[in-house]
């Protein structure tokens, strides 16, 4: 039903489409980042962006829940559509825009607060108060998060004393307190060591039954291995960050229609 | 599930709005009370500089002062003395400090090295008034009199933990391959540290030391009973008369430091305090004065901060 | 590193830690020194030199001497003036750390440095000219109709004399005199703060005011409190701007509107005439007092800046 994409798109699927980039541009100043960006995500599937370092990944991913906001020279052009709504038109509440975009971190990043005071610290900044309504958020996410079993009786330690991957889990139930609809994933697990990088991948099966995932990743065996859809992004001639091709993962990986895709993903480069 | 969705969204836009409210009033009060802070900073220095400058005249710099009551004379005898006591001070603080600074950079993590930051830090928070005590106690009761020495030292004190503190971090800042190429081509370690290290970070610890000086000369409390002031004193009668009478160069430099002398700040407090309107104008003159090269020192340091800053940029 | 001794070198070795030993030896001197020189005095009062008493005596003349009103007055002065520059003082970093424009840093953060370069005495003089009548005045003025209050009451008993000396002026001029110590401080542990926390807590659809107050404060309080504290030790210290504007009176008012002394005023005005062993050594003694002070707040700042730096570290630690 849309756009001209300058593109090998093909994700031709009835799956419904929650979030849809039209003509997205970031600049850093006068330096264009990403340059008219379109791509269509589909909920509740785990989206992947890949490329090689420095093609604006996660410049892209920032724009979904407008973190590029803080940094004082961006600047964005275009439409990000959330459910038919532009979260780039002015007038928009940009606290919603993250409540609803939720985002995890490359490193795990827990605050110096309790476990129960950083998975708690969301809902109480959209007036959750009551102990017992704080509780059933904390457990519930946690539960989400795999992480409940493991730290159920130490929920008043500190978030910084327990492990990487169980911080970066924690990060995780931090973001779903809030009850968003989407989750951002920027290289999750790339800061763990194998065993919690499967633990975050058998996660993100579990999570997208209810939530919308994209992920940045550098290691494409985790793309073919997590994502249904995968996005392609290189940069041109001007350095500015393109898809180049997008579809779903088991085609992108076993029959790409541009040949760049295929040179990145037999990883003839990267 | 949806329950939990319901308490996170409950009344979700009328709260967004009114936290959105309060962030940009508590984030412009901080902009607000920034400018208030500086407010002082603005009158202070202008009310000085007009109040002040009316009674700027060459005869405040060039006489000494005349009796209560009677209008003219100047503070030559308080300019001298901030310079005499100034220079020694800086002599007095300047080499054991850098010296200090050598060692805390070269040992930080030994028993001394710990020590010696522990007191560079207690030395720092001593009340100045304090250390007039304590300069009063080992130079002024000795000698049996008040001197300019005697403030020097109790100035030297006072400057002696910013020095070693400014020094030691510019010494840090310089690059370590500075000073193993130093070592390796064969220059013993003191070597190293005068000609590769000092005069590497030469910019930045000499900045310190200005804004030491700058600070020390500004200093009131410790020369109260040290170099107590002296309205009578004239450093170009002590230069002749000794000449005449042949003294040697350190007689005459002994005579100059070891009497009481004045400062600047010290003759500002005391004048301020005087019945006599010459005389508070005068104390306004001097303000204007200690505000000029106070501003000055610190407008130098920062051009030069900044010009180092631009140089290891560009 | 491999450490070949060559010519020169080890009397260099000596030199430096000579000078570092004697550092140490001076810090101790200035302790043992104000100790041994107050032996009379101290023998002679005992622990009545330092209590709080309501009939306080000060007296060159029949060598009676009790430290109170000093004390108090430093510490009134002193408390309150943390009291105002702390917040002020965060707004500030607050402003400087996280609000302010790239390019407007440098210079606002070079002015509020200028406001400690200004010397005390040109601070005492503006405060007894201009700062004392045009602006403690009247705001001792409005206090004094607080003094109906019960408890905090008679801190504003009595009102302020029309020169406005007095511990409100001493207290106005500290505040001022003490923000940029406190703002510099609290400004650095706001800049070491990680991005990542403040990027945790904005993708979380924090406003930026909700992330300083409920994440980076937290975060970083150690320091800050160590910044205060830091601050409360300039102002017990400070001695010649509120000599001039603190009235130097012994009168035995608790209130801030009415005119006090401070520990450092009255050794600035009466230690250069003492006459009596006993009068030197008791002035000796409020110093002695002052050092321990200072000495002690500085340990506990120093410890507390010295904790939030180590915990940076430890979000890296993935």
């Amino acid at each position: 039903m849309h756009i001209l994409t300058n593109y090998q798109h093909h994700t031709n699927d009835n799956s419904p489409i929650n979030i849809d980039i039209v003509n997205l541009s970031v600049y850093y100043g006068k330096f264009r980042a990403l340059a008219e960006i379109n791509l269509q995500v589909h909920e509740k599937q785990i989206t992947a962006i890949i490329g090689p370092s420095g093609c604006g990944k996660s410049t892209l991913l920032r724009s979904f829940n407008r973190m590029n906001d803080l940094t004082p020279s961006a600047h964005t052009e275009g439409e990000i559509r959330l459910d038919g709504q532009d979260i780039n038109a002015t007038g928009i509440d940009v606290v919603d825009i993250r409540r609803r975009i939720g985002m995890v971190f490359q490193r795990p990043n827990p605050f110096p607060k309790s476990i129960y005071d950083n998975v708690a610290y969301g809902p109480r900044l959209y007036g959750v108060h009551r102990r017992s309504d704080l509780d059933g958020i904390v457990e519930n996410s946690l539960r989400q998060a795999a992480l409940w079993d493991e730290i159920k009786d130490k929920l008043h330690q500190s978030g910084l004393s327990i492990s990487g991957g169980q911080q970066q889990r924690l990060c995780i139930a931090r973001a779903l307190a809030v009850e968003p609809d989407v989750i951002l994933m920027d290289e999750p697990a790339s800061a763990l060591d194998p065993i919690s990088t499967l633990r975050i991948e058998e996660l993100m099966h579990d999570l997208v039954k209810n939530y919308t995932i994209i992920i940045v990743t550098h290691n494409m065996q985790q793309a073919a291995r997590v994502s249904d859809y995968t996005a392609m992004m290189m940069i041109d001639e001007q350095r500015a960050g393109n898809i180049i091709e997008y579809g779903k993962t088991d085609v992108i990986f076993t029959n790409p229609k541009d040949k760049r895709t295929e040179d990145y993903v037999t990883g003839r480069f990267g | 599930m949806t329950h939990f969705k319901e308490l996170i969204t409950r009344n979700l836009s009328a709260r967004s709005r009114r936290r959105k409210a309060t962030n940009a009033i508590i984030l412009s009060l901080t902009g607000l009370v920034t400018l208030l802070a500086l407010i002082p900073l603005f009158w202070i220095v202008g009310y000085v500089i007009l109040r002040g400058g009316r009674s700027i005249n060459p005869a405040l710099f060039t006489q000494l002062p005349r009796p209560m009551g009677v209008e003219g004379g100047g503070v030559l005898h308080a300019i001298e003395g901030t310079l005499i006591i100034t220079i020694l001070a800086a002599s007095f603080a300047i080499p054991p400090g850098v010296l200090a600074a050598f060692y805390a950079t070269r040992n930080p993590n030994t028993p001394l090295g710990i020590i010696l930051r522990f007191s560079t830090d207690v030395l720092s928070g001593v009340p100045s008034i304090v250390i007039g005590l304590f300069a009063y106690a080992v130079m002024v009761k000795p000698m049996g009199h008040y001197s300019g020495l005697a403030g020097g030292v109790a100035l030297a004190i006072l400057m002696l933990p910013t020095i070693i503190r400014t020094t030691e971090e510019m010494l840090k800042l310089v690059p370590q391959n500075l000073r193993e190429g130093s070592l390796a081509l064969g220059a013993p370690e003191w070597k190293t540290s005068m000609s590769v290290l000092l005069p590497a970070a030469a910019n930045g610890v000499i900045t310190g030391f200005l804004l030491a000086i700058a600070r020390a000369a500004g200093e009131t409390a410790p020369l109260l009973f040290t170099a107590l002031g002296n309205e009578r004193f004239d450093v170009g009668m002590i230069l002749r008369s000794g000449v005449q009478a042949g003294q040697s160069v350190w007689q005459i430099i002994g005579r100059i430091v070891n009497q009481p002398v004045d400062s600047l700040p010290l003759t500002l407090w005391k004048y301020a305090q005087q019945p006599f309107p010459e005389r508070v104008e005068q104390s306004w003159a001097v303000a204007f004065v200690l505000i000029f090269f106070v501003l000055l020192i610190n407008i130098a340091a920062r051009l030069w901060i900044e010009s180092r800053k631009r140089r290891l940029q560009g | 590193m491999l450490r070949v001794f060559q010519h020169g070198d080890r009397p260099w070795q000596a030199l430096i830690t000579l000078t570092a030993i004697g550092v140490m030896v001076l810090m101790l001197a200035i302790g043992w020194l104000l100790w041994n020189d107050t032996v009379e005095a101290r023998h002679a009062f005992g622990w009545t030199f330092l209590l709080p008493t309501s009939d306080p005596s000060w007296n060159p003349i029949s060598n009676k001497f009790q430290s109170w009103p000093f004390t108090y007055g430093t510490l009134l002065t002193s408390i309150t003036a943390l009291g105002v520059a702390l917040p002020v003082s965060l707004g500030i970093a607050i402003f400087l750390a996280e609000m302010c424009p790239a390019w407007l840093r440098t210079p606002l953060n070079w002015l509020v440095e200028l406001l400690a370069a200004i010397p005390s005495v040109v601070y005492g003089l503006w405060g007894i000219f201009e700062f004392l009548p045009k602006v403690v005045t009247p705001i001792g003025n409005t206090l004094s109709s607080l003094a109906h209050i019960p408890l905090i009451g008679r801190f504003f008993d009595g009102s302020i004399p029309v020169s406005g000396a007095s511990r409100l002026g001493a207290a106005m001029i500290l505040t001022i005199m003490i923000i940029p110590t406190i703002t510099a401080v609290t400004r650095d542990v706001l800049l070491a703060i990680p991005g990542s926390q403040r990027e945790a807590s904005s993708s979380l659809g924090a406003t930026q005011w909700e992330t300083i107050w409920q994440v980076l404060i937290p975060y970083g309080l150690s320091g800050i409190l160590g910044a205060a504290i830091l601050g409360l030790g300039r102002a017990l210290g400070e001695t010649m701007a509120v000599t001039m504007v603190i009235g130097n009176s012994i009168e035995g008012s608790l209130s801030l509107l009415r005119p006090g002394y401070t520990m450092a005023s009255i050794i600035a005005n009466e230690f250069a005439e003492a006459v009596t062993q006993l009068h030197s050594q008791a002035l000796i003694e409020i110093g002695l007092i002052l050092f321990i002070m200072t000495l002690i707040l500085n340990i506990i700042a120093r410890f507390l800046v010295w904790r939030v730096a180590r915990r940076i570290p430890q979000e890296a630690r993935a």
